[in-house]
């Protein structure tokens, strides 16, 4: 078969009737673009609203639960072995929230290579003194460069430096809407009453917004030092130690590992945030859906364009066949018309999705939970332009393969014998 | 005895819509190499069925059909087109030439789709073809901007770019005017004489068929006179 020959003679059958033509490549231009942006933006927002929770969430969070001990005395009792034994109102054990062996488990962390880093932090449960309120709270004690390195701290405070919270001793960054409440500001020196009733003057370094409202109405953040001053802990006490791993997938399996390890509980992320998943999926599905449902449209309207030059062309199939083309030649012209509408339609969908891609881009998006965020995002993956550009080229060569179907059946004698 | 080109045996062929009606049979000729040889007969008679069957165009008949020797019955589609492509050359009442295309690569088409030479040399080709048929000062004309004779020449010019075994037409002359038409049996007529071309040409035309070597007269899907 002669490829030259049939691209020659599809190209002047398009150009014949350019106008159809780019009619018909405005169509998958149109669909495309629409799917890379649609995409682009959605897959951006998702990166969004996902990274507000899973960015600042470790992998593998190590603590130790309030729980009740599973090993009752009853069960190690001889007699009462092989007797299935019910206990009511048990009591949870009143052992320590702290990590046990948090230095040689900090060690072991620093040698496994599948850590990416690690964080250790404190919770501690405190009032905030304003007047005679007491407004309750949560400190935690983190280590400021740690936790920016892995969780991004540093974006979050929005006034005052997270440095400050190593550099100046007894200081404290507050959540924004518990400085609002608080009426505090930086520099102002604010009253804080622990658990064990001890009272304790912190110096405010900084505003922190996480996004989330109810989150920034209760949580402040110190140096682990100064909340282990305040729950008068030795320098050793840590109750969590956050993990964040090279690969997020391997979350799971190596939880459970250090749970067995470190004799301690181990949380991870996808058991943790499961919904975020999920509703980030469906959100890429709708995308899909709409971007295919407008290539198939643009499919139709191939179709219909190249139904029409058949029945306008009638007579050029039937010469091509008379003089010697084959069904199979005939049906190459149309399958590659098809292709070259889609092929240059979804070329140029490509560059305009780009386009508008770069101009939501652009848009101002301000809004106050989201601190960081100043224009709309955007997700520029080429796994999608890869994806859209497949599609155009299969939608328009089904759509392209009826008419050529019947294009290579077209009898030469009925339309030669009919003039 | 010269060597045989053409050769139908027992064809009947029959149309099924509405009624089975039977158009042809026993058709039985061949044609040699060289001959001129037309085709007659009322409306009707069956004799362009016949052409389109010689043609391999239609396969839908009883009987067998020899081109060159070979047996035509029973070949695949892709087959049959490259016997045509090669081995014969049509003009029809109608000139179909591809409107989006010069008069030069209408007449190279077959040959470009046929690939057996370089490009150089089928234009070479078609050239000369032109030239025969005094028209190659229209080569890069668009052939929609033809009259009515130039076209029907351009598509003779097509029918030849092959060198093929045997020129088949269905009414060449049937939509030109006297002079035209004349000049169009005077082609085929210089062609058969001077190059030995091998012509089989269905017409109504009397006048035409009576300067033609040898008339194969038809009548209700018979041979009355070959």
């Amino acid at each position: 078969m002669n490829y030259k020959l049939i691209i020659s003679i599809a190209k002047s059958l398009l150009l014949a009737r350019w106008k159809q033509t780019l009619v018909a490549a405005i169509g998958v231009t149109f669909s495309i673009t629409m799917f890379v942006t649609l995409l682009g933006f959605m897959t951006g927002l998702n990166d969004l609203l996902d990274g507000l929770i899973l960015n600042r969430t470790p992998h593998v969070r190590l603590y130790n639960e309030i729980k009740p001990n599973k090993n009752q005395p009853v069960n190690a009792a001889a007699e009462f072995k092989s007797s299935y034994n019910f206990i009511q109102s048990v009591k949870a054990s009143s052992s320590r929230q702290e990590i046990y062996n948090s230095g040689a488990i900090m060690q072991a962390l620093q040698k496994d290579k599948r850590v990416a880093g690690f964080a250790p932090k404190i919770t501690a449960q405190v009032f905030f003194n304003e007047g005679s309120i007491d407004i309750t709270g949560v400190v935690n004690g983190i280590d400021v460069q740690a936790e920016s390195k892995l969780f991004s701290f540093n974006d979050y405070v929005i006034d005052g430096a997270s440095i400050d919270l190593k550099n100046v001793s007894n200081s404290i960054i507050l959540g924004k809407g518990l400085a609002d409440k608080l009426l505090a500001n930086i520099g102002d020196v604010i009253q804080v009453t622990t658990a064990s009733s001890e009272r304790f003057s912190l110096k405010v370094v900084g505003i922190y917004q996480s996004g989330i409202g109810d989150f920034d109405k209760v949580q402040s953040y110190a140096s682990v030092s100064t909340a282990q001053k305040l729950l008068g802990k030795p320098s050793t006490y840590i109750t969590d130690i956050q993990i964040k791993l090279k690969d997020i997938t391997q979350a799971p399996p190596i939880a459970k590992e250090y749970a067995e390890l470190f004799l301690s509980d181990a949380e991870d992320i996808q058991t943790a945030n499961a919904q975020f998943e999920t509703g980030s999926s469906v959100r890429t599905t709708i995308s899909y859906a709409v971007g295919i449902t407008l290539l198939i449209v643009a499919g139709f309207g191939i179709y219909n364009i190249l139904n029409m030059m058949i029945y306008e062309k009638m007579d050029s199939i039937a010469i091509l066949k008379a003089t010697g083309f084959s069904g199979k030649s005939v049906n190459r012209i149309f399958i590659f018309i098809a292709l070259s509408i889609g092929f240059f339609g979804g070329l140029a969908g490509l560059l305009f999705g780009f386009l508008l891609s770069s101009a939501i881009d652009r848009v101002p998006f301000n809004t106050a939970a989201l601190p960081t965020i100043t224009t709309y995002p955007v997700n520029y993956s080429p796994v999608y332009y890869f994806i859209a550009t497949a599609f155009s080229l299969i939608t328009t060569y089904f759509a392209g393969y009826f008419p050529a179907r019947k294009a290579s059946k077209v009898d030469p004698v009925i339309i030669i014998r009919g003039k | 005895m010269s060597e045989i080109i053409l050769e139908a045996r027992q064809i009947n062929k029959y149309f099924h819509d509405p009624v089975t009606v039977k158009v042809l049979s026993d058709i039985t000729f061949s044609v040699n190499k060289g001959e001129f040889v037309s085709v007659t007969g009322k409306s009707g008679c069956g004799k362009s069925t016949l052409l389109y069957i010689l043609s391999t165009m239609d396969t839908d008949y009883e009987g067998e059909l020899f081109i060159d020797k070979e047996i035509m019955t029973g070949k695949k589609e892709a087959q049959l087109a490259r016997i045509r492509n090669e081995k014969i050359g049509f003009v029809f009442q109608f000139h179909y030439l591809l409107n989006e295309f010069t008069v030069l690569r209408n007449v190279m088409l077959p040959a470009l789709n046929l690939n057996k030479f370089p490009l150089k040399e089928i234009e070479q080709k078609a050239m000369q073809r032109l030239k025969i048929l005094g028209i190659e000062h229209l080569a890069e004309k668009n052939a929609n901007r033809l009259s009515g004779g130039e076209k029907q020449r351009v598509a003779i010019a097509r029918a030849l770019i092959n060198d093929p075994l045997i020129i088949m037409g269905d009414e060449p002359t049937g939509n030109l005017d006297k002079k035209n038409g004349q000049v169009v049996f005077n082609i085929f007529k210089q062609l058969a004489e001077e190059f030995n071309q091998t012509l089989l040409i269905v017409t109504h035309d009397q006048d035409f068929a009576a300067h033609t070597h040898r008339i194969i007269e038809m009548e209700d899907g018979k041979i009355i006179s070959k």
